[in-house]
């Protein structure tokens, strides 16, 4: 569980996030939504410790980010996997390379080790022959796969992903959308997804928080999304025409 | 870390021999031409065509000039490809994982121009090489007058020097530029904004720093 209590940040004169309070579940997938640049990514990054909170705290099972000492904060980081908007793979090395850099980093384990725990994510993240191109060969669908299985490669308690299917198709933005929510089912991760794509959150938001202008205007679950009156969520999610009659019809059946 | 770093003297040393070698070899001729155009005053000895040449190669031009030219070449590269990485959150990445990408990424660009005496070290070769041939096969001057020229007054404490300078710029050309690419924030156009503006002050920073090593190493 993560636990964000009254967190706020400031780039220069514009405040981001005004005092943030939300707490994550494991074994949830957790959404962030809002539009761009409602501080979503921030946020993220705030919880990732790439941004350090102005005010607040933000805790992960009872350890308390900012409280903890430098090598209590790396043994932390490698309990976090972090998928990027654009999956961030490092271009100069192979699928399998990347896969692998954080257990060639971060642990003894020896060659071989590394490369069967390499194919039992690729197998897991339905990869296939893709373990010897450079990202640059492979579709954006791929990419987000072996981002997702470097990022769960280490067998993260936590698991970031900031917009997870910006750039894919539909199809599969949904694929990729449900390999996050079995993924964090499966191995019981604390799941923190950014988006601003209402199929995502029809699909797996189990707990759904809305930022507005960098504070949390609302929260609740995928079923709550359509009884809410909260006027800015109904805003932000009925602004297209498909969820207008979605709602229409839905509020005709009751 | 090994492995970066043999990528790193690929990338940097051994990408820069052939436009080092190219450039070297031509303008020690043309400075040996120049300064056999410039004797036409028979009472001066044709063996300066060769001293010229040695000292101009030696003390300036391989070293300062090159690394100019280095500057463009490996500084925009660096910067580039850090910048790349910044802007697709590679190293938003790396952090996340618990590298410390700034170690990461500078530390074997360091190392690896460790190897860049060498890299000035063929460019005096084949500049002053350039000059005899260009000295020899245009008819300025006889092979053995030149090879006098180049043992006249010779001051090893100029090699001395000229490798000081080298090493000096070694640093500046890994660190500048990889500070360019790795504090830049932006897209895909601020990576080439920051690769220009990058070279700018490398270039800058090497010139000045030329000044005052030869202030302080040349004069007393
Ligand atoms: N590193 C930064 N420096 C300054 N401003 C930033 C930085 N990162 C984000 N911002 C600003 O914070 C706001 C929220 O951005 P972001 O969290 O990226 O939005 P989104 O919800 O689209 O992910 C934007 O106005 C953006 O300009
Ligand atoms: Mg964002």
């Amino acid at each position: 569980m993560i636990e964000v209590k009254n967190v706020e940040k400031s780039f220069g004169e514009s405040k981001v996030l005004k005092g943030i309070s939300a707490t994550f579940d494991a074994g949830k997938t957790n959404l962030i939504i809002g539009q761009s640049g409602s501080g979503k990514t921030v946020l993220l990054k705030s919880l990732l410790g790439i941004f350090t909170p102005d005010v607040g705290t933000i805790s992960f099972d009872g350890r308390i980010y900012s409280e903890l000492s430098a090598d209590e904060k790396r043994a932390l980081r490698t309990e976090i996997g972090m998928v990027f908007q654009g999956s961030a793979l490092f271009d100069s090395m192979t699928v399998e390379e990347n896969i692998g850099f954080p257990l060639k980093m971060f642990t003894t384990k020896s060659p071989e080790e590394i490369r069967e725990r390499v194919n039992t994510v690729i197998d897991r993240v339905n990869l296939v022959n893709a373990n010897h191109k450079k990202p640059s060969e492979i579709s954006g669908g791929m990419q987000k796969r072996v981002a997702i299985a470097r990022a769960i490669v280490n067998n993260p308690r936590y698991l970031f992903c900031d917009e997870p299917n910006s750039g894919l198709d539909p199809k599969t933005a949904i694929v990729i959308d449900n390999l996050i929510h079995e993924i964090t089912v499966e191995y019981n991760i604390t799941t923190v997804v950014n988006t601003h794509d209402m199929n995502s959150v029809m699909e797996i938001g189990d707990k759904i928080i809305f930022l507005k202008n960098g504070i949390l205007a609302w929260e609740g679950s995928k079923k709550d999304i359509f009884k809410t009156d909260n006027e800015a969520i109904v805003d932000f999610v009925y602004s297209s025409n498909l969820f207008k009659k979605i709602r229409k019809a839905q509020n005709k059946e009751e | 870390m090994r492995g970066l770093i043999f990528k790193e003297i690929d990338d940097l040393v051994i990408d820069s021999l052939g436009i080092v070698a190219f450039i070297s070899f031509f303008v020690g001729g043309v400075v040996s031409i120049q300064t056999a155009l410039n004797l036409t005053n028979p009472l001066i000895p044709k063996y300066l065509i060769g001293f010229a040449t040695r000292q101009s190669v030696i003390l300036e031009f391989a070293p300062t000039f090159i690394s100019i030219i280095m500057a463009g070449k490996m500084g925009s590269f660096i910067t580039s490809s850090i910048g790349t990485m910044r802007v697709t959150e590679q190293i938003d990445a790396l952090e996340v994982m618990g590298v410390n990408s700034l170690n990461y990424l500078v530390f074997p660009k360091i190392i690896a121009l460790l190897l860049y005496p060498f890299v000035i070290g063929i460019a005096m070769f084949l500049g002053v090489l350039g000059g005899w041939m260009a000295g020899v096969y245009g008819g300025f001057t006889a092979s053995n007058e030149f090879i006098q020229g180049i043992q006249t007054e010779f001051i090893p404490f100029h090699i001395t020097y000229a490798f000081i300078k080298t090493v000096v710029f070694a640093m500046i050309l890994a660190t500048i530029p990889s500070f360019h690419g790795y504090y830049m924030k932006g897209g895909a156009l601020e990576v080439g904004k920051a690769s220009t503006v990058s070279f700018v002050w490398t270039s800058v920073v090497i010139i000045l720093v030329n000044y005052i090593l030869t202030q302080l190493l040349l004069t007393n």
